[in-house]
């Protein structure tokens, strides 16, 4: 038996995502970011997207391409202070931006992709992120409902992967990358070295290959996933 | 506040820094306190973004691309350091295994309420994993200036902004003294070295309470 190739071309899984589309992009700052997945929805232009990503990127960068280019309606995120257009759209109410701490924001998505519902959790209690959420008392403790996230597509950037979609990250690029790989109906990798199948040993694989739909190879990296220099 | 000072302030913060534990450093001037923990400490730094076991920051030709801590500086990492995921790094924090986080903060109350991620119409910014470490990490230390740059004191008998987390705080450490928050309230417990009762109480909105007897000095 021989393992499926999902090599894709990226202009072909990008022009999957209609307009309205929610998409959840991996990466924490640059590190793990999908750049050129997010270059080839600029070029593309979907509109009234839901973005859900740890952060927004900075200015001139990532996220900040699709917010200047006017594609997203909603974003969901943990911080976007290092995005000065970003706070400046949500306070304009030009994009909505639900904020969730940043572990919940994690188990929320690995939650959906693990096919829960939901969790309960005391984090945000007795502070404004408790807000309109439902108060649940379990075993006598009381904590607040977290639902799932979900998404359509998952952007997600490997460093390494196989042609079936077995994944590897750098270092600190992990951080959301498996998670929202296993949270979207459509799971789309743009890797650095795609590999044939068997180079990568079972044990160093960090997100299994059922996971992924597409694994598009990156030609040469653009600049952007270089240091920022301050 | 003096550049002596301030170095005092860090200097003590990093004493809360003991040997085993795994520790998570607060953007801001928790960061700093890492230039007064000694090189040979055997302890565990963590960092949200998923490192467990983060090393000196690297600058220029040296920065790795793929290695930043949670505020966005190219870190380096120790032997034995490991990556996880950003739900596995929340699960040292909630689950109990981050013995302690220095935090900053724009109020923290005399019954351990911390505020230190918004300020209503002027700094909205989201929460990043700031409530998460207030409300889980086994102890919680303030490092902070005793007074905002207009000279209002951050240490309040209650926060008037949006909290962070209720009742998190153990230790305030800031560059006139080291407050503990107690079940009694919140007791001065050192002084920086040539500062007075008088000064720290005049500095202070909350209530403090004054043990009888010297009180040490930092």
């Amino acid at each position: 038996m021989r393992l499926p190739d999902k090599t894709a071309t990226m202009e072909a899984a990008i022009a999957a995502i209609p307009d309205g589309a929610t998409i959840m992009l991996g990466g924490f700052g640059v590190p793990g970011t999908p750049f050129c997945l997010i270059r080839e929805l600029v070029r593309q232009g979907q509109k009234d997207l839901t973005i859900i990503k740890n952060d927004a990127n900075e200015t001139g960068m990532g996220v900040d391409w699709l917010l200047e280019a006017g594609q997203v309606a909603r974003l969901i995120a943990s911080h976007i202070g290092l995005n000065s257009r970003a706070v400046r759209m949500m306070n304009a109410g030009e994009i909505e931006v639900e904020f969730a701490a940043q572990g919940i924001l994690a188990e929320r998505i690995r939650c959906a992709g693990s096919g829960l519902l939901g969790f309960v959790t005391d984090i945000g209690l007795g502070t404004r992120m408790a807000r309109g959420k439902t108060e649940v008392t379990v075993e006598g403790r009381t904590g607040l409902l977290e639902t799932a996230l979900f998404a359509d597509f998952a952007l997600v950037h490997a460093d390494r992967a196989d042609h079936f979609g077995n994944l590897c990250y750098a270092a600190a690029a992990r951080n959301f990358n498996p998670l929202i790989a296993m949270a979207a109906r459509r799971t789309i990798a743009e890797v650095e070295t795609v590999l044939p199948l068997g180079a990568l040993a079972p044990e160093e694989v960090h997100t299994p290959g059922p996971f992924v739909d597409q694994v598009i190879a990156l030609p040469e990296l653009p600049e952007v996933y270089g240091v920022v220099q301050r | 506040m003096s550049s002596s000072a301030r170095t005092r302030m860090l200097r003590r913060a990093a004493a809360e820094i003991r040997p085993g534990m795994v520790v998570n450093l607060g953007i801001g001037l928790p960061t700093q306190v890492l230039a007064h923990v000694p090189a040979n400490l055997p302890v565990c730094l963590h960092s949200e973004n998923g490192i467990a076991g983060v090393g000196p920051v690297r600058e220029g030709a040296a920065a790795d691309r793929n290695l930043i801590d949670a505020g966005g500086a190219y870190v380096s990492t120790v032997p034995g350091a490991s990556f996880c995921d950003s739900a596995t790094s929340f699960a040292i924090v909630r689950g109990g295994r981050l013995d302690l986080t220095l935090l900053g903060a724009f109020e923290v109350a005399g019954n351990g309420d911390l505020a230190n991620w918004i300020i209503p119409g002027q700094f909205t910014p989201g929460a990043g994993g700031a409530i998460e470490l207030a409300q889980k990490a086994r102890r919680v230390c303030v490092l902070t200036t005793h007074a905002d740059k207009s000279g209002r004191s951050k240490i309040r008998k209650r926060c008037e902004l949006p909290l962070t987390a209720p009742a998190c705080v153990d230790r305030i450490v800031t560059d006139l003294a080291v407050c503990d928050v107690t079940a009694e309230g919140l007791v001065l417990t050192e002084l920086a070295d040539g500062v007075s009762v008088a000064q720290v109480l005049a500095a202070t909105d909350a209530d403090l309470i004054v043990p009888e007897g010297a009180i040490p000095t930092f």
